[in-house]
C-alpha cells in the first residue's frame, strides 16, 4: 500500500544516484581483472568502478535497444531515476492493487489520462518499474514522436507510437503495454473537468487486446489532475505552435518557467482486476457491438475506481 | 510451395542476366551465380564495363533503356533475369538517374514480358519504399503501406519499379517474380553515400533525433539474392539482419566524433560539402531516414527460405567498422586508462 517500500534489488539506502552492478551481461570484466574480487574492495571503489565501466558501455555503444529504440539500461539508470524523484518526493505515489499485474506475459493496462502535461505516463512508468518490475510500454500520442528530443527519449524510455500494429507487435511478445485511450481530450480537458473520464478513443485497444488475446488491467490515476490545472487555453496560439491546445493555468504562462513546476498533488495508482477477454476469442475483434460493449465496461470500470480512490486519497496537496 | 517447383529441374535458372553488373552488387551476384555448375550462362549487363573480372560472366555493353535489351534476351533465350540496376547512389544529376532506374526497368520488363523464354524475375529494390515518417509504426511488414511515401529520389524510384513489376506479374502469371526490400548494405566493399557519411570528419547528427537504423552485410545480401535465383521464391520480401542500432549508438562504436546540428543546418552543409568538399551531400531521403530511421521485419524471409542472415544490423556495423579501421575513440583511451589505475588501486 505504501509507495516507500523499497525494491529489494536495489541496494537499501541509496536513492537518487543509483549504483549498477558488476559486470552484468558482460562476458569479459575488462576493468577489474587484476584488482581483488569485488566483496573485498572498498564500497566507494566498487561505485566508482561501477561508474566507470558504464560510461565507458555508453561511450562504446555497448549496449542494447530492441527493435522500438528500448534501452533499457539507459532507462533504468538515467532516465527512471530522474522521474523517480518526481514519484517518491514530489507526488508521494502511492500504489496499490499490485496484485491485479500479471508477474510476466502479455497484458494490456488501460488508465485515465489527465494533467495539461502527460506527467502521469511517466510516473506510472516509475511505478510498474519499481513495484512491478516489469518494463511499462506505452503507446504514445503521434505529436510525441513529431518532437525533437521527445520522441527520441520517449522511444528510448520504452514506450512507441499508439498504433494497432505497434501494439499487436508488443503484445505478442509477451510486453506489459499501457495506454491511455481518452488522449488528449483527457490530458487537455478543464479543471472543472477533472476526473470525469471523457471517450475512450474508438475501442482500438479493445480490438487490440481481444487479437493479442490478452488480459485488460484498468487502472485510475488519482492526482494527476491537480499538477497542472487548465483554467482556460489560447486557441489562436496553439494553432500556431501546431498543438493540441496551449494551457493556462494559475501559474502558466505568468510566472514564466515557473510556471512549469507542476503543484506537488498526492497521487495514488491503483490497478483494479483483470478482465480477461479469453471468452470471447480473437474474432469477436472484428464485432462492432462486442468491441463498443467492452470499451464501455472497462470506461465504467476506470470511472468507478477513480472516484473510489479519490475519496480514498482525500485532500489533493497533503 | 515454392520449394516444390524448385525442386523439378524445368524450373532452374540455366541462362541467367544479370542488370547493373558493373557495379558492387551486381559484380558480386554475377560472380557468384557464375560459380554455380547448374547455371549454363550468365550474362552482365552495364553501361561501362566491369572493373573487377567475372569469371565466366560474359559481359554485354548495352543500356537497358533502350530496345536493344529486348534482342539480348530473346537471342540469348535467358530465362532468369536478375536485376540489380536501381541507382542508389546519388552519382551525376538526378534526372538522369531517374531515367536509369526506371526507364530502364519498363524498357526490361517490357523485353521479360514480350520472351517466351521467360520463366523468373529477381528485382532488387529498397526498404526505402516504407518512407520515413515520425508517424511510422516501429516495423514495417511486407503488407504494410508507407504512412508517407516517399516523394523523391531513388525511393520514389523504387516504389514505381515496384509498381511496374506488379503490372509485370499480373500480365505474366506464369512468371516467379521475387521484390527484395534491402536495408541500408554495409561490409568491406560497400560504398554508398551513408558510407561516405559515416566516414565523414565530424559526422552531423539531427538534433533532437536518434533514429533506428538497420543494416544488411554485403555478404548476406549476395546470398539471398542467390537464393532467388536459383531456388523458386515468389514474393516481396524484406532484407535486413536481425536487430537495431540507433545511430547515437553507431556512431559510438565506429568511434566517430559527431556533432547534432538543426535539421535545416543539415541540407545546407550537405550542399556545402557537395560543392567545396567533392562530398555527395544529403538527398532528401537520406536526411528523412537520418531523422525518423525505419525497422522492417524480416520474419518472411526467414521464414521462406528458412535461413537467417549471418550478420545483425550490429556484426555488419561491426565488420564495416573494422574493415575501415575506424573504432578506439580519444575519450573512451582515457576511461580505459582510468579504469585500470582504479583496478591496481
Amino acid at each position: 500500500m505504501n509507495a516507500h517500500h523499497h525494491d529489494d534489488r536495489r541496494p537499501a539506502g541509496e536513492q537518487g544516484a543509483q549504483v549498477i552492478p558488476l559486470n552484468t551481461a558482460r562476458p569479459e570484466p575488462r576493468i577489474d581483472e587484476p584488482g581483488p574480487p569485488p566483496s573485498e574492495r572498498h564500497p566507494l571503489e566498487r561505485r566508482a568502478a561501477a561508474g566507470l565501466a558504464f560510461l565507458r558501455r555508453r561511450l562504446a555503444g555497448e549496449y542494447e535497444v530492441d527493435e522500438f529504440g528500448f534501452d533499457p539500461e539507459l532507462n533504468r539508470t538515467v532516465l527512471l531515476p530522474l522521474a523517480r524523484a518526481l514519484y517518491e518526493r514530489w507526488f508521494r505515489v502511492e500504489l496499490s492493487g499490485q496484485e491485479n499485474v500479471p508477474a510476466d506475459g502479455g497484458a494490456l493496462i488501460v488508465a485515465n489520462h489527465s494533467g495539461t502535461v502527460p506527467i502521469d505516463g511517466i510516473m506510472l512508468s516509475v511505478g510498474v518499474h519499481d513495484h512491478l518490475h516489469r518494463d511499462l510500454r506505452l503507446l504514445g500520442a503521434d505529436l510525441i514522436y513529431q518532437v525533437p528530443m521527445l520522441g527520441h527519449l520517449s522511444r528510448k524510455a520504452g514506450h512507441t507510437l499508439a498504433s494497432p500494429a505497434d501494439a499487436t507487435r508488443l503484445l505478442g511478445k509477451g510486453e506489459l503495454v499501457g495506454v491511455f485511450p481518452e488522449g488528449f481530450k483527457g490530458v487537455g480537458k478543464p479543471f472543472a473537468e477533472r476526473y470525469r473520464l471523457q471517450r475512450f478513443g474508438r475501442g482500438g485497444f479493445v480490438e487490440t487486446a481481444l487479437r493479442a488475446n490478452v488480459p485488460i488491467i484498468p487502472c485510475a490515476i488519482v492526482g494527476a489532475e491537480e499538477i497542472y490545472p487548465k483554467l482556460a487555453e489560447l486557441k489562436p496560439l496553439a494553432r500556431l505552435l501546431g498543438l493540441p491546445y496551449f494551457p493556462v493555468t494559475p501559474t502558466f504562462p505568468w510566472l514564466g518557467p515557473a510556471g512549469l513546476v507542476p503543484l506537488p498533488s498526492k497521487w495514488m495508482i491503483q490497478f483494479g482486476e483483470p478482465m480477461p477477454l479469453g471468452d470471447y476469442g480473437p474474432d469477436a475483434a472484428d464485432d462492432p457491438m462486442t468491441v463498443f460493449n467492452l470499451t464501455d465496461h472497462v470506461r465504467e470500470n476506470v470511472q468507478q475506481m477513480l472516484y473510489d480512490t479519490l475519496l480514498r486519497r482525500g485532500p489533493a496537496f497533503f | 510451395m515454392g520449394r516444390t517447383v524448385s525442386s523439378m529441374p524445368s524450373a532452374a535458372a540455366r541462362v541467367v542476366l544479370v542488370t547493373g553488373v558493373s557495379r558492387f552488387l551486381g559484380a558480386r551476384v554475377a560472380s557468384t551465380l557464375q560459380a554455380d555448375p547448374g547455371i549454363e550462362r550468365v550474362i552482365g549487363v552495364d553501361t561501362v564495363p566491369p572493373t573487377t573480372p567475372l569469371g565466366r560472366t560474359e559481359f554485354v555493353r548495352v543500356d537497358i533503356r533502350t530496345p536493344s535489351i529486348a534482342k539480348i534476351i530473346s537471342s540469348a533465350e535467358v530465362d532468369t533475369v536478375v536485376h540489380l540496376n536501381l541507382v542508389t547512389n546519388a552519382s551525376g544529376p538526378r534526372s538522369k538517374v531517374k531515367e536509369f532506374n526506371v526507364i530502364g526497368t519498363m524498357q526490361l520488363l517490357a523485353a521479360c514480358q514480350r520472351s517466351p523464354d521467360m520463366r523468373k524475375l529477381v528485382v532488387r529494390s529498397s526498404a526505402a519504399v516504407y518512407g520515413s515518417s515520425p508517424m511510422d509504426p516501429a516495423v514495417f511488414t511486407e503488407r504494410d503501406e508507407p504512412v508517407e511515401a516517399p516523394t523523391s529520389g531513388y525511393a520514389k524510384d523504387a516504389v514505381e519499379v515496384e509498381g511496374y513489376v506488379r503490372g509485370l506479374r499480373r500480365r505474366r502469371s506464369d512468371l516467379t517474380v521475387s521484390v527484395l526490400r534491402f536495408a541500408n548494405f554495409l561490409g568491406p566493399g560497400v560504398d554508398s553515400p551513408l558510407t561516405r557519411y559515416l566516414r565523414m570528419p565530424v559526422v552531423p547528427t539531427v538534433l533532437g533525433f536518434d533514429p533506428r537504423l538497420q543494416f544488411v552485410h554485403e555478404d548476406d545480401g549476395v546470398e539471398v539474392l542467390r537464393r532467388m535465383t536459383v531456388e523458386d521464391h515468389p514474393g516481396c520480401f524484406n532484407v535486413a539482419g536481425d536487430g537495431v542500432l540507433l545511430l547515437s549508438q553507431a556512431l559510438r562504436r565506429a568511434g566517430r566524433p559527431y556533432v547534432p546540428v538543426p535539421a535545416p543546418s543539415i541540407s545546407t552543409l550537405g550542399d556545402l560539402g557537395r560543392r567545396f568538399a567533392g562530398l555527395s551531400g544529403f538527398s532528401p531521403e537520406l536526411q528523412r531516414w537520418l531523422t525518423y530511421g525505419r525497422v522492417i521485419d524480416t520474419t518472411a524471409l526467414v521464414g521462406e527460405l528458412a535461413w537467417r542472415p549471418k550478420y545483425g544490423s550490429e556484426a555488419a556495423f561491426a565488420d564495416f567498422v573494422s574493415a575501415q579501421g575506424l573504432g578506439r575513440s580519444a575519450p573512451l583511451e582515457l576511461i580505459d586508462r582510468l579504469g585500470a589505475a582504479l583496478g591496481r588501486g
